[in-house]
């Protein structure tokens, strides 16, 4: 039974359509890796599944545990178990990274001793009394953004970029704290948390080792593979070289 | 005394609304001021003095030195409306080197004047340290107008803040004219809350800091409907190393606001910074923000910056997910906007302002 199912989707952001034709499939316990060059709509399908209303869903639906949320807005998704981690967070004046836990651990039914034990395993007791993403660094808003999610609880875990300008020392840190969320410290049969996660880079599948990779091209889902052999692949011949040797292994493919 | 505060028939509630709290254990004076009668005034700690400016007068021979120091007669029209024999008003003074960390309140009340007329005398005497709240309110229903002129003397190395909250109705118009002197190192931080509807506010107080002196300006400023606030801050740097800091947060849902601020550096080595930020809640208002800066030397340092805007859709999204509703969302993303961090400011008076706050908020959304 899936957790997720995308189907058919068709997204516009503006003016312009990004997605068109997007079907994605994952089942309780399932990571997947989505690459695709810039601006082949990895952001946009993370932001159509939360229901960003900055991306306007034009054709398709998203079904979440059996629930039609296409049209539901982002915290009742929220509710129902999807989590989002951003890649550039709004820093929003005057409201404290605290006050924002705190919203996150009544979703996730957590006390304030919780807030505070993670935030110490997250590195961000120092920023809790600043204002949200208001001078914080690149590895800091990452990990303000993971403990926040840690705090929520969720059963689908959206990570866009999580590793992006992310020092070495925090890669290692946003990795574990991954594998946490996702519960790939547990043995494949238990898990039942379920990810996507974008990497541009791909530094990140040094710590996290996702189930699938797919890769977005074209506003389509162009193929689904092994992480390692397909970042392989992009990285010796490219998004291009890569599509053609996939397309060939998916007969049925448009 | 909070009794007896019940007896003299003020509305307890619409008191309160102001963040006016009457236990003595809480505060180190109150002033009480209906229409044009001291109801009320005692000091409830040693080195500082309440009473009214009647009383003082009669009290003090210097006090009518200190009338008039400042602000002027002919300033314009209010000036010389409020310059009657009946005048009354609350002075409070701190002695010196005392240091009176609890607040001291001052309460003006307009319960059936047609003119309130109150002339103010503050003194923070060498090295004290003093912090006033004042709540100014009128009867529900009264219609009037309110003439407040306010003096403040902080002298040599000494530290005042005050705290105003305002929380008048559509039908008053409200005229305050203030003037504060600080001298060699002292420091005075002004709090002004408006966030009640109001016909008319028209306000300009100005400071003038002597050498190694300090002034911050902050005012928190909603216009609903059909109100006018036209409110500002001027700070005259006179004396070297003398700094200013003029912070405004304004709303308009509906209402009109003009955000004036005028840094004027008249000694080398001054230091000034003026913010002015807006937010448009509704369609209709206006926001129109004034930032003023004046060099009349080539080594100071004095900068602006002004945005005026509506509340960014990205930062609702991002809160909603995190589970808050839309409206839970923008509601604590106009909290957060109209929260100033204080430097200074002690915490009962940090706490007077949050309740006030959260109190507009239920208005505002």
């Amino acid at each position: 039974m899936g957790i997720l199912r995308v189907v058919n989707l068709g997204v516009e952001v503006g003016e312009k359509k990004i997605l068109k034709n997007v079907n994605l499939y994952i089942k309780p316990g399932e990571t997947f890796v989505l690459f695709g060059p810039n601006g082949s709509g990895k952001s946009t399908l993370l932001n159509a599944i939360i229901g960003n209303p900055a991306y306007r869903v034009v054709s398709g639906r998203i079904m979440f545990k059996k629930v039609d949320v296409t049209n539901l807005p982002t915290n009742e998704r929220v509710k129902l178990g999807i989590g989002i981690a951003f890649q550039n967070p709004p820093k929003i004046n005057g409201v404290r990274l605290i006050d924002v836990l705190r919203y996150c651990a009544k979703v996730g039914g957590y006390s304030e001793d919780t807030i505070m034990e993670l935030a110490e395993k997250m590195k961000m007791t120092d920023h809790l009394y600043r204002e949200i993403n208001v001078g914080f660094s690149g590895g800091e808003v990452k990990r303000s953004e993971l403990l926040q999610l840690m705090l929520m609880n969720p059963d689908l875990i959206l990570l866009d970029e999580p590793d992006s300008g992310v020092d070495l020392e925090n890669v290692a840190l946003i990795g574990e704290a991954i594998n946490e969320l996702l519960e790939r410290d547990k043995d494949a049969e238990s898990r039942e948390k379920s990810g996507v996660i974008i990497t541009h880079q791909g530094h990140i599948l040094d710590y996290v080792d996702a189930d699938y990779a797919a890769i977005l091209y074209n506003g389509r889902i162009a193929c689904i593979g092994d992480p390692g052999d397909i970042l392989n692949q992009i990285r010796s011949e490219g998004y291009e070289g890569c599509m053609v040797r996939c397309l060939k292994n998916m007969e049925n493919s448009e | 005394m909070s009794e007896e505060y019940g007896e003299l028939g003020v509305d307890k509630r619409r008191l309160r609304e102001v963040g006016i709290e009457l236990d003595g254990s809480k505060r180190s004076g109150a002033y009480l001021q209906e229409d044009q009668e001291a109801k009320t005034f005692a000091s409830f700690f040693e080195g500082v003095e309440v009473m009214s400016i009647q009383e003082a007068m009669k009290k003090y021979e210097w006090v009518k030195d200190y009338f008039w120091k400042i602000l002027r007669r002919d300033q314009d029209e209010y000036t010389r409306e409020a310059d009657t024999e009946d005048v009354n008003g609350y002075f409070i003074r701190a002695l010196p080197d005392a240091k009176v960390e609890i607040p001291v309140e001052a309460c003006l009340y307009l319960k059936k004047a047609e003119k309130q007329r109150v002339h103010n005398i503050v003194i923070a005497e060498e090295n004290s340290e003093l912090n006033i709240i004042s709540g100014c309110t009128s009867h529900p229903g009264v219609a009037g107008m309110h003439i407040g002129l306010s003096e403040f003397f902080v002298k040599k190395n000494a530290k005042l803040s005050f705290t105003m909250i305002h929380s008048w109705d559509t039908t008053i118009e409200v005229r305050p004219r203030t003037a504060i002197k600080i001298e060699e190192g002292g420091s005075f931080i002004s709090n002004y809350i408006l966030l009640n509807p109001v016909k008319l506010v028209q306000t300009y107080p100005t400071a003038y800091v002597e050498k190694d002196g300090t002034v911050i300006f902050n005012s928190i400023i909603v216009a609903l409907e059909d109100s006018v606030v036209d409110s500002g801050a001027r700070a005259v740097l006179m004396g070297e190393n003398s700094s200013a800091e003029i912070v405004s947060r304004t709303i308009s849902k509906g209402g009109k606001v003009i955000a004036r601020g005028h840094i004027i550096g008249e000694a080398p080595e001054v230091k000034g910074h003026l913010e002015c930020k807006g937010l448009m809640l509704s369609e209709s208002g206006l926001i129109h923000a004034i930032p003023e800066l004046e060099a009349k030397y080539p080594n100071v340092e004095l900068s602006h910056e002004a945005a005026i805007g509506k509340i960014a859709e990205e930062e609702i999204f991002y809160l909603m997910s995190r589970g808050l509703s839309r409206d839970e969302a923008t509601s604590a993303i106009v909290r957060g906007f109209m929260e100033i961090e204080i430097k200074g400011l002690p915490q009962a008076l940090k706490e007077a302002i949050d309740r006030t706050l959260e109190i507009a908020e239920k208005d505002l959304l």
